[in-house]
């Protein structure tokens, strides 16, 4: 029996989530349930909280997902870190926003609240503080001839700001720690209370670079728990903005990459194709990047004239082999990237690596495919996996989905159905009795809705998950996103490389810093 | 790679100087190069500054790198460090956790300067106004001379602002 119907066996009760369930477990299922996963026989896919309670969502090999949550009227909760790595720095997030306690966490320092906050907790106790900023510990790196290099957070480009903590002895890196945070914007709180149409756009903003794939997730979260249709031909648009974004993204990552080893040209040719991209899909839905056109209920553009996007497949397809093997045939930038930032494929499945990262070091992981939404399960296109797991494998997962969009867009376009964009959002439903008098905002109401849904992204699954009280508002949301489980490998591959590879690491991992900090 | 080399130089550049939907931002591009090098010598070297930002900006502020924009043949170019700009372009809400970096940064910058807000957040916090964890604007922090409206705003409105930026720092 897998440990998902396990746990569903010994539950306590069945919360009304759409389309996973959602149970209630007490302490010892909780830690059963982390058990099960440190041995692997399920993923962790989020670990995040609201008001005296901390929900852990996990999927199996078949992309079905199961949340678990854990009531905490004392503040606690058994520690997932302690047992599985990559619950530290979630149990630490929650630990900042809402003062839950992880019992037995191996890492009880700060993350996301840097001390500069005008209050300490702000979706718990929200006491308040002197926004004086707290000294942050290291770890230590000890010995004669190791020295530290700090980085950031304003870094040398024109990306977004974190701060990396080098031990280094000579040029090879001992020990990189990442410290986060810098962007944290409050999204939880902003989405707690906020209007559906107001919580959709936050939603198109937690990561700009994957703002359909954010638009979606968390369209097909509120569409699953109020229970909308959503017309065909928005599916298939939708599908249609997806893979345009993959592409502009990986477009721009494969030069980026090729580019931090020195190698302009790759990234001037890559850059047009890029730009290419973002001019057909502004002719396209008018916006470049596609922003707030995914909304829940349907999508907000038609496509008038798909001829752009015909063009520029055929752009691409003209020049794209080309800089392909300018890539495979460059010795001295294969010598940069060839068994560069290994990420060992034990430690890639540990951490549930999504994306590109994950496909890289063997974990065939894609929502698309499982657990699937439509309109893929019509529609042909390869999971690309490689097994290197180094930086080379991750360009290759690249360029390889870079053919699978064109290969899916051309699909799409072929059989685009007509219809309507976008059905009615009925938010408000008089058919739901009426709440009960009292209770506080985060507490779940008795009549509220929840949805869940997990959506490939060019970094990898998004998930988001949602609850809406009796008026349409929202209840609680969060949306994990897939660099939260990618951050911490980054900090495993570059030991034992160079410094001046670090750049190549990071590209090659591409994590969002907005959608980690939130 | 000698092929791709070869292409290279004798296809006709890419870089917009072609009418149709572009005219604008060739009329544009032809402008700034002029006021940039009548009012700043040689250059005007920028740094990116994401205060906070959803990192939407900085996509299409990148883009005004890439060959059809190309900003660097007018003289505009973003540099690695502070110390080395005249202009810092700023996005984002500024986050309480970078309001310090975003303030060190401005010091580090040699005068003469200009802050370029850029996008709806630089401007006025957008969508994250009224946040805990937001400081303000980036006019709340340090001085701006310059807002740069949009979400994200194209790269074409980028130009466009740094333009009416060189014209005001006449004044």
């Amino acid at each position: 029996m897998s440990l998902r119907s396990a746990l569903l066996n010994v539950s306590r009760s069945i919360e009304q989530q759409q389309p996973w369930p959602r149970i209630v477990v007490d302490a010892d299922t909780w830690r059963q349930a982390v058990l099960g996963i440190a041995a692997g026989e399920a993923t962790l896919a989020a670990l995040w909280a609201e008001r005296r309670t901390v929900h852990l969502a996990l999927t199996e090999a078949d992309g079905s997902l199961l949340v678990l949550s854990l009531p905490c009227p004392e503040g606690r909760f058994p520690s997932v870190g302690l047992t599985h790595a990559a619950g530290q720095r979630p149990e630490r997030t929650i630990r900042d926003l809402y003062g839950l306690v992880a019992e037995g966490a191996p890492d009880e320092r700060r993350w996301l609240d840097h001390g500069r906050w005008p209050v300490r907790e702000p979706l718990g106790q929200a006491a308040k503080h002197d926004r004086s900023g707290d000294r942050y510990e290291f770890l230590r790196a000890e010995g004669p001839p190791l020295h530290q290099i700090a980085v950031g957070p304003v870094h040398a480009g024109i990306i977004e700001p974190g701060h990396f903590r080098f031990s280094a002895n000579g040029e090879i890196v001992v020990r990189l720690e990442e410290r986060l945070g810098y962007v944290h914007k409050g999204i939880d709180a902003l989405l707690a209370g906020a209007e559906l149409e107001q919580a959709t756009r936050l939603a198109a903003r937690v990561s700009g670079d994957s703002t359909v794939a954010y638009s979606l997730a968390f369209a097909r979260a509120v569409e699953a728990a109020l229970g909308v249709a959503v017309p065909q031909r928005a599916i298939w648009l939708r599908a249609l903005m997806a893979e345009l974004e993959r592409l502009a993204n990986h477009l721009g990552d494969f030069g980026a990459i090729c580019n931090d080893a020195a190698f302009s040209l790759m990234l001037a040719h890559t850059g047009m194709l890029r730009e290419e991209v973002l001019r057909a899909s502004k002719a396209a839905f008018g916006h470049r990047l596609m922003m707030d056109r995914v909304v829940p209920g349907g999508v907000t553009a038609d496509l008038a004239d798909p001829a752009p996007i015909r063009a520029v497949l055929a752009s691409i397809r003209a020049r794209f082999p080309q800089l392909v093997e300018l890539y495979d045939e460059t010795a001295s930038l294969q010598n940069r990237t060839v068994s560069t930032g290994w990420l060992a494929p034990d430690l890639a499945q540990r951490f549930g690596a999504g994306g590109p990262v994950g496909r890289a070091s063997g974990r065939a992981f894609d929502a698309r495919r499982h657990p699937g939404y439509a309109p893929y399960g019509e529609l042909e296109f390869d999971v690309v996996t490689r097994t290197d797991g180094d930086v080379d494998a991750r360009i290759w997962v690249r360029i390889d989905e870079i053919t699978q969009s064109l290969r899916l867009i051309d699909q799409i376009l072929a059989h685009l159905p007509a219809g309507t964009l976008r059905n009615p959002v009925n938010v408000s439903s008089t058919d739901r009795l009426v709440p009960q008098a009292g209770g506080l905002r985060n507490e779940p109401a008795e009549h509220c809705v929840e949805g869940i849904a997990l959506v490939e992204g060019f970094r990898g699954d998004v998930l988001a998950w949602v609850r809406l009280d009796e008026e349409g508002r929202i209840d609680a949301c969060h949306l994990r996103d897939p660099s939260v489980f990618q951050w911490p490998l980054l900090e495993a591959v570059i030991e034992n490389n160079i410094v001046a590879d670090f750049p190549l690491c990071n590209k090659s991992f591409n994590c969002s810093y907005s959608g980690h900090d939130l | 790679m000698r092929r791709l080399l070869l292409q290279g130089l004798f296809r006709r550049p890419v870089t917009e100087a072609p009418p149709v939907i572009d005219a604008e931002i060739a009329a544009l591009t032809a402008e700034l190069e002029a006021k940039a090098k009548r009012h700043l010598g040689r250059s005007l070297s920028i740094r990116e500054v994401d205060a906070g930002s959803c990192n939407g900006c900085e996509l299409e502020i990148h883009a005004l790198n890439n060959s059809y924009y190309d900003v660097e043949r007018f003289g505009l170019r973003f540099v690695a460090s502070p110390r080395h700009a005249d202009v810092l372009l700023v996005t984002g809400p500024v986050t309480a956790n970078m309001r310090e970096g975003l303030e060190r940064t401005y010091a580090a910058t040699p005068a003469p300067k200009w802050v370029v807000a850029v996008g709806d957040c630089g401007a006025n916090c957008g969508v994250f106004k009224g946040s805990y964890a937001v400081a303000g604007a980036v006019s709340d922090i340090i001085p701006v001379d310059l807002t740069i409206p949009g979400c994200p705003p194209e790269p074409a409105a980028l130009i466009r602002g740094l333009i009416s930026l060189v014209e005001a720092s006449d004044r």
